[in-house]
């Protein structure tokens, strides 16, 4: 029963950490339809640049995220200028397409600035078991995993007071319904990209310092956005609360699979469990769980 | 109309010169389109299907460009200011709106969001988009009874009706309303129409109206240019537009004497009058 519960919450807080890099997916494909497929490099490229400043130029933590951050805004500003602007009105493939350049000339850019080694990122994260849980009730929990429970908490909240709230936020999903529309109203969608590539690449950077507390800043990192895809499928492509969600089902689903099938049908379960699971949910849901409907009016 | 005293050029809210459009680069749409809107005046745009009473409309609002079409002649003033290259942010900024054909709402948002959607561009503080909000329930009061449903599962009516309560609030000098009487019951056009009028009246709102329907167009309008394959071939007061021969034969249905192909007998009249 322990070693149950134990299980279960290593798969949450393994779920939490793909839901960290869903979440940066499904804003960009909230607002301007495109899948990014750069997601998962743009959280290895935040690793790297944060890494890189702290190593490079010793700045303490705080002062290497705040440079960081700016460096995401930067790139932000430097795709929109580059590629979405040329690409206005192309078909969705084509700015998938595009997508797919970019993850090749990021992960390129991140080579080139900061090498190509494993780097450790300490940036003071606590370490370790949480004691308490460990010496009263024999659970093994991870003190990062919960820091990055407790990070991906309150993203959400700020994301989704953000999208509902905000005039900018309205804009952002009047963006995701109807480009032309939201032309017409004097929404300008530059500047909407803008916004909308720097907050995922904000999210990036969070992802990106998760993952590389716990297993080094290393190239494998651009993948888990592979990870991050049957995370979407389940919790559907435009909804913040369906990454979180999808994410835990999917992580807690890992290791309980592991646990209950692996035996009878050998292991490794873990590695395909997730896209097997997505499977399921594109035949029964296509839009996810918590995507939004096709609206058809008859 | 034509008049060019500064008089007159004061009174023109929009003024259009001579425009040209290419779409990709090679195709002509508009072949030299001319028109003025007085100040609070309503003015028919009129044409059959692909005339570019929409290409026009969108060369105002600078919608053209993401549709990679291109002004590449003449010139379109605004308040007597230049707007031809300005983004369409700039121009609802300045007070100038489209409403597009086929209503456009946004569907996932509520019809309350939709609606805010439109102060996007104002700067003039949340009390002052309150109020304009509250204004636009007073025109729409249909709106305010669906203020929280999804604006994808409203009807047809209701979503025109958005759109162009949207457009109201980005507190506009000028609408260019594209096709409101598109896929509505009748019934729901004149009440549209009405409402059109309405906000021309005591909102002072100018309005460059397309439309189809020539009918409905013409009487609820001041002054109506017809435009035919690029081009405008006859322009005038709507009471004149109304009764003239051509209007009526080809646009509102009255049948003329034993004509055989429409096409000739509109080619040959139509030759006749202007050479004449």
């Amino acid at each position: 029963m322990m070693f149950l519960l134990e299980a279960t919450i290593s798969g949450l807080m393994a779920g939490v950490m793909y839901s960290l890099v869903a979440l940066g997916f499904v804003l960009i494909f909230k607002a301007s339809g495109v899948f990014n497929f750069a997601q998962g490099v743009m959280a290895l490229f935040a690793g790297l640049t944060l890494v890189g400043l702290m190593e490079k130029f010793s700045l303490p933590p705080w002062a290497a995220i705040i440079a960081t951050i700016a460096v995401m805004i930067l790139l932000a500003w430097l795709i929109e200028f580059l590629v979405l602007r040329r690409l206005v009105n192309q078909a969705p493939i084509i700015l998938f397409m595009a997508t797919l350049g970019l993850a090749y000339v990021l992960e390129g850019l991140g080579d080139i600035l900061w090498g190509s080694d494993v780097k450790l990122l300490d940036i003071g994260l606590p370490q370790g078991a949480v004691d308490w849980l460990l010496d009263d009730y024999n659970l093994y929990v991870e003190r990062l995993e919960v820091a990055a429970a407790v990070t991906a908490v309150i993203m959400v909240v700020v994301l989704a007071v953000f999208f509902q709230k905000t005039r900018i936020g309205r804009a952002l999903r009047a963006v995701a319904d109807d480009h032309q529309a939201a032309l017409s109203v004097g929404i300008s969608l530059r500047t909407i990209w803008v916004i909308v590539w720097s907050v995922s690449g904000v999210v990036a950077l969070v992802a990106g310092i998760m993952w590389g507390s716990k297993s080094g800043v290393q190239f494998s990192l651009s993948l888990i956005a592979l990870k991050a895809l049957p995370v979407l499928m389940l919790g559907g492509f435009t909804s913040i609360p369906g990454a979180i969600i999808g994410g835990l089902i999917i992580g807690v689903g890992e290791k309980w699979a592991e646990i209950y099938m692996g035996p009878i049908i050998g292991g490794a379960i873990e590695n395909w469990f997730a896209y097997m699971l997505a499977l399921a949910f594109l035949l029964v849901r296509p839009q996810g769980l918590f995507g939004e409907k096709i609206i058809e009016r008859i | 109309m034509n008049q060019t005293t500064d008089q007159a050029a004061a009174d023109t809210i929009l003024s259009v010169n001579n425009i040209e459009v290419i779409y990709n680069h090679v195709i002509l749409v508009l072949k030299g389109v001319s028109l003025d809107v007085p100040r609070g005046g309503i003015v028919a745009l009129l044409g059959a299907n692909g005339a570019g009473k929409t290409t026009t409309l969108k060369a105002i609002s600078n919608l053209l460009r993401a549709e990679r079409g291109e002004v590449t002649k003449g010139a379109i003033l605004f308040e007597g200011n230049e707007v031809t290259d300005l983004t369409p942010n700039d121009l609802v900024t300045r007070g100038c709106i489209q409403v597009m054909e086929g209503r456009h709402c946004f569907e996932h948002l509520t019809v309350e969001e939709n609606l805010m959607t439109g102060a996007y561009t104002r700067r003039d503080g949340a009390a002052a988009v309150k109020a304009d909000l509250e204004l636009v329930y007073s025109y729409f009061p249909r709106l305010r009874e669906r203020r929280k449903s999804l604006a994808g599962y409203t009807s047809g009516g209701e979503q025109q009706m958005v759109a162009i309560g949207r457009a109201l609030m980005s507190k506009p000098k000028m609408i260019l309303l594209d096709e409101p009487s598109m896929g509505l019951a009748p019934q729901l056009v004149e009440e549209i129409f009405e409402i059109v009028r309405k906000l021309n009246e005591q909102e002072g709102v100018s309005i460059l109206l397309a439309e189809q329907n020539t009918n409905i167009a013409l009487k609820y309008s001041n002054y109506g240019y017809i435009l035919e394959s690029g081009r405008v071939v006859l322009d005038g007061d709507a009471a004149e537009l109304r009764e003239n021969e051509d209007v009526k034969e080809f646009y509102l249905g009255v049948a003329g004497a034993d004509r055989k192909s429409f096409r000739d007998v509109k080619h040959y009249k139509r030759r006749k009058r202007w050479l004449a």
